[in-house]
C-alpha cells in the first residue's frame, strides 16, 4: 500500500488557505512526481466567507477527490474548525491558530492537536500578515512530513510574487521552526 | 507522448478547445464556469482566435453561432442559469444546423441557487431546454483527464453532424486541481466539417438530395466562396423559410435522424465490473467517480456490484439499460439532483428492475459511503 494522504486547509475567504493548499498539492506533483489534488470549496463572498481546500496526496491516480478520511487539518478560523473537522481519522493531526481556534477538550482526545498564534507570528514577527498562509505551510510540511522541505520552496516560489518571494521563504522556515519547537514539546 | 501538469477541469476545457481547432470564443462570465473565459482570453490571441466577452448570455450564444456560420469551430461556456438564458440560441443552432459547443459547468439551482456549489441538475435541462422537437448531444466527463478527451469529442460530433453539443461538467470537476496526463494532439483524430466542392452557384446549406443527409458546410477559408442564407424558421434546402408541410416534416425528422441513424458513433459509456454483478449502478459525471469507490469498498466485502456509467448521457443510452434491465433485478440510479436520469431509466427499463437511488441535492458531492450503504442495503 503506498502514500496515500488527505489534508483539509480551513478558514475565511482571504486568509490564503486555498494557496496553501494548492503549494501543497503542486510540490506533490511538480517536484515529488506523486498524484495529488486540491478541491476547493467556497462561498459567493469574495472575502470573510467559509474556505475549504481538500488536498490529497498519494501514489495512486485519485478517484474521489473529496477528502473524507483526513490525516491532517489546519483551521485558521473556529466556524470552519466547528464545521469541516467531522471526517477526521482518529489520531489525525490539528493545527490551529490558537489565537482564533478554541479546541474543546474531547478533541484534544480524539486528535494530536497543535496550537500556535499563526497570523499573529506572520503580522509582527515576519511583518506582514498575508503570509501567515505560507507559514502555516511550513507548519504543515514539518507535522505531516509528508514532502520534502526543498520541494515545497520550490512550489512556493512558482506561486509567490518575485518581489514577496524572500518575505515568504523567512515565513516558511519560521513555519518548520515552531512546528520543531511544538513537536520537541510533545517529545516528538 | 504526454504532458504531466496539474490543472483544473475548466482550465482543461479551454486548452481542450484550442487543441480541437477552437479559434472563437464568446461568453458572460459566471461561476463556476469563469476561468474558462479567463484561461480563453489569454490563449485565444496566442493561437490567432478571437475572445470576446458579451453583455450577457442571450449574445454571446448567438454571437458563437455567427461564428460558426462564418466557418469557424466556436464555443460558449455558462453555468446553469446562464444556459436557461443560452437556450434560445441552442435552439437557433439546431435549426440552423450549425456546429456549436455549449459547455455547462452545472450548480445549485433553480434561478442563482448555489453558484459556487455542485449539481448535476442540469441534465433535463440540456435535453429538453430549448423548445420545440430536436435531438441534442450532451456529454458528461467523468474525471480530469475525460475532461480534456471529451471536449475534443464534443468538437469532433458537433462538427461531424452540424449540430450544437453540449459539455456538461460540474462545479467540482470544473475546480477540482489534479495531476493531469495530457496526451499529446497526434493523438487525437481532429474532425472538420465536410467542405462542399460543388461551383459556388450550385450550394445551397441542406440540399439533402444532393448531398445526403448531412450537407456539407464551408469553413472559414471557403465561407466567402459560398454565399449561403440561414434562418430560424423551418427551412427548404436553400435555407430560406418554408411552410410546406411535407417538407417542414422531413425536415424535423432529417434533424432527429441524423442523431439517431448514427447513435452507434456518438454513444459512449463505460461498464465497470458488471460482468459478474448482482446488483448495478448507474452514474454518471463527477458522481460515478463517487459510484467507483463504492463498488470497490462492497466488491472487497464479497458484494457483486457494478457501475454503467453513460458518458454521452444524450441520447440517452435507452438499448444497453434495457439489456441491463434484463439482467439486473435491481438498480441503484444516483446523481447529484433529485432524480432525472431517475425518468430515463424507469423508462429504459420497462418495469424490468427494481429501482432504487441515491440522490443529493445539498450543493456537495455524494460520498462513496452513501452509495456503499444503499448497495449493502439492496444486496440484503
Amino acid at each position: 500500500m503506498g502514500l496515500h494522504y488527505e489534508l483539509r486547509f480551513v478558514g475565511i475567504g482571504g486568509q490564503g488557505n486555498m494557496l496553501a493548499g494548492t503549494i501543497i498539492a503542486e510540490a506533490a506533483v511538480y517536484y515529488e512526481n506523486k498524484y495529488a489534488t486540491q478541491v476547493p470549496t467556497y462561498t459567493s463572498q469574495v472575502r470573510g466567507g467559509p474556505t475549504k481546500a481538500d488536498v490529497i496526496i498519494s501514489d495512486e491516480p485519485i478517484q474521489f477527490a473529496e477528502a473524507t478520511h483526513i490525516d491532517f487539518l489546519l483551521a485558521l478560523d473556529q466556524r470552519t474548525y466547528d464545521m469541516y473537522k467531522k471526517d477526521l481519522k482518529e489520531g489525525a493531526i490539528v493545527l490551529v491558530d490558537s489565537g482564533l481556534v478554541n479546541i474543546p477538550e474531547e478533541d484534544h482526545k480524539k486528535w494530536d492537536v497543535y496550537g500556535y498564534p499563526i497570523v499573529k507570528t506572520a503580522k509582527y514577527d515576519i511583518g506582514n500578515v498575508v503570509t501567515a498562509n505560507i507559514l502555516a505551510v511550513g507548519m504543515t510540511v514539518e507535522l505531516t512530513g509528508i514532502l520534502d522541505k526543498e520541494n515545497v520552496k520550490k512550489a512556493i516560489a512558482d506561486r509567490v510574487p518575485p518581489a514577496f518571494l524572500d518575505l515568504n521563504m523567512k515565513a516558511y522556515e519560521t513555519g518548520i521552526e515552531i512546528a520543531k519547537k511544538l513537536k520537541a514539546e510533545k517529545g516528538k | 507522448m504526454s504532458n504531466v501538469e496539474i490543472a483544473n477541469g475548466n482550465e482543461l476545457v479551454a486548452e481542450a478547445a484550442i487543441a480541437a481547432g477552437c479559434r472563437f470564443y464568446a461568453g458572460y462570465p459566471i461561476t463556476p464556469s469563469s476561468e474558462i473565459p479567463e484561461h480563453l482570453s489569454k490563449r485565444m490571441p496566442e493561437v490567432g482566435g478571437v475572445f470576446m466577452q458579451f453583455e450577457d448570455e442571450i449574445a454571446s450564444v448567438i454571437a458563437a453561432i455567427g461564428a460558426s456560420y462564418a466557418g469557424y469551430k466556436s464555443m460558449t461556456a455558462t453555468s446553469g442559469p446562464g444556459l436557461s438564458l443560452k437556450q434560445e440560441g441552442i435552439g437557433l443552432a439546431c435549426m440552423m444546423e450549425l456546429p456549436l459547443v455549449v459547455v455547462d459547468v452545472m450548480r445549485g439551482g433553480p434561478s442563482t441557487g448555489l453558484p459556487t456549489r455542485v449539481s448535476q441538475a442540469d441534465y433535463m435541462q440540456a435535453r429538453w431546454g430549448t423548445h420545440g422537437d430536436h435531438m441534442i448531444i450532451a456529454i458528461a466527463p467523468s474525471t480530469l483527464i475525460e475532461t480534456y478527451t471529451e471536449t475534443i469529442r464534443a468538437f469532433n460530433l458537433a462538427e461531424k453532424y452540424r449540430t450544437p453539443v453540449l459539455l456538461l461538467t460540474d462545479a467540482v470537476l470544473a475546480h477540482l486541481h489534479g495531476r493531469v496526463e495530457i496526451p499529446d494532439i497526434s493523438n487525437f483524430e481532429i474532425i472538420e466539417r465536410t467542405q462542399p466542392t460543388v461551383p459556388p452557384e450550385e450550394y445551397y446549406p441542406y440540399d439533402v438530395e444532393r448531398f445526403g443527409i448531412i450537407p456539407p458546410l464551408p469553413n472559414k477559408e471557403n465561407w466567402r466562396k459560398y454565399k449561403f442564407h440561414m434562418t430560424g424558421l423551418n427551412k427548404d434546402k436553400t435555407g430560406f423559410p418554408t411552410v410546406d408541410s411535407k417538407k417542414v416534416e422531413e425536415d424535423e425528422e432529417r434533424m432527429i435522424n441524423k442523431i439517431m441513424n448514427n447513435i452507434k458513433d456518438i454513444e459512449s459509456f463505460e461498464y465497470y465490473r458488471v460482468d459478474d454483478a448482482d446488483v448495478l449502478v448507474i452514474a454518471y459525471g463527477t458522481n460515478a467517480t463517487a459510484a467507483r469507490v463504492a463498488i470497490d469498498e462492497a466488491r472487497s466485502k464479497g458484494i457483486k456490484v457494478g457501475m454503467f456509467r453513460p458518458i454521452t448521457v444524450w441520447p440517452f443510452p435507452e438499448a444497453q439499460v434495457f439489456d441491463l434491465s434484463k439482467k439486473f433485478k435491481k438498480i441503484i440510479v444516483s446523481e447529484i439532483n433529485l432524480g432525472q436520469m431517475l425518468y430515463e431509466v424507469q423508462r429504459a427499463s420497462k418495469g424490468n428492475s427494481e429501482i432504487f437511488t441515491v440522490l443529493q441535492a445539498a450543493g456537495v458531492p455524494i460520498r462513496p459511503q452513501q452509495i456503499l450503504e444503499k448497495i449493502e442495503e439492496v444486496s440484503k
